[in-house]
């Protein structure tokens, strides 16, 4: 037990301050290795809470996919480093007064929640229990039979995003050949070809 | 020293309030925009997996995991119209999006 908090403090400091590095890193790049590095943790997190297949869905989705793509899109957009830092203390002061205003009011509604109903508690003193089955297979049970549709939905929200990625940074440039087959392949035969009446001993004309 | 609903919500609420700074604070720059974006998202997932977990309810988790395909969805989408935006206009700084006047 003492060494599940031990790992939740490790896991949840590194989250929390790579999460504070993603916010003030001076370079896009940085930022976005910080962001591989909180995601890497609360996958860490959840493994440890008893979600493996969320965890490992994160690690698969966001560091093999979305991270990525940030990565990418920083390093191909030419963007001055130094002009991005400008107004940074100049949002300063409103940045942290919002979010300390937002924090407190979060953690007063934790301490509302776990001061005044019996739910918390209860649920609280419960702690995470050990499944019947593995994670894997009970979301797999519920997920293919209740949420059926939200499945499908889902998959064509990924779908739709595809396409519109697609289309919007598709460019057709003026000027670049290419082969259009369609094109091709309707090209009128009296344009293409003559056929000529070759007479005997008089050659082509 | 059991760890209770109560220290994952604490964490899930300090990322949030991170990714709500980040978004003040970095005014030039929208890729970490997005990003701050997506930590609010894994903010929220780690509330519903908690939730889900202390509750030994698994729709939380199916729940998360809606979440990472629109997170997913929103990464692509908000990239492709950031590489659009500067090949038009050759800068990502917020302050000059104002084509729509909005």
């Amino acid at each position: 037990m003492l060494l599940q908090a031990l790992a939740f403090y490790v896991f949840a400091a590194v989250v929390v301050a790579s999460g504070a590095m993603v916010v003030v890193s001076r370079n896009p790049v940085y930022s976005v290795l910080f962001l591989i590095l909180a995601f890497f943790n609360a996958a860490a997190l959840f493994v440890l809470i008893g979600a493996e297949f969320i965890a490992m869905i994160l690690v698969i989705v966001y560091v093999g996919a979305v991270a990525v793509l940030f990565l990418f899109v920083v390093m191909m957009l030419d963007i001055n480093l130094v002009e991005l830092r400008e107004g940074f203390l100049k949002y300063m002061p409103v940045g942290a007064m919002i979010g300390a205003v937002l924090f407190a009011e979060v953690l007063l509604g934790l301490g509302v929640l776990g001061a005044g109903s019996a739910t918390m508690t209860t649920l609280n003193s419960q702690g995470p229990q050990v499944p019947a089955i593995e994670n894997t297979r009970a979301i797999g049970q519920v997920l293919y039979t209740q949420y059926f549709y939200l499945f499908q939905v889902a998959g064509l929200v990924l779908l739709v995003a595809m396409i519109g990625a697609i289309v919007l940074t598709l460019r057709t440039r003026p000027g670049v050949r290419r082969q259009k087959v369609s094109d091709q392949l309707y090209r009128p035969k009296e344009e293409v070809m003559t056929v000529v009446k070759v007479p005997t001993r008089g050659g082509v004309q | 020293m059991t760890i209770g609903l109560g220290h994952y919500l604490t964490v899930a609420s300090i990322l949030f309030t991170f990714g709500i700074l980040g978004i003040f604070l970095n005014r030039k720059n929208v890729i970490v925009i997005l990003m701050c974006v997506e930590l609010m998202l894994l903010a929220v997932n780690i509330n519903l997996v908690a939730f889900s977990v202390f509750q030994g309810n698994i729709v939380g988790q199916i729940f998360a995991m809606l979440v990472l395909t629109v997170a997913a969805a929103e990464a692509a989408i908000g990239l492709a119209i950031l590489v659009v935006y500067f090949r038009n206009r050759g800068t990502i700084a917020v302050e000059d999006i104002n084509a729509m006047k909005g």
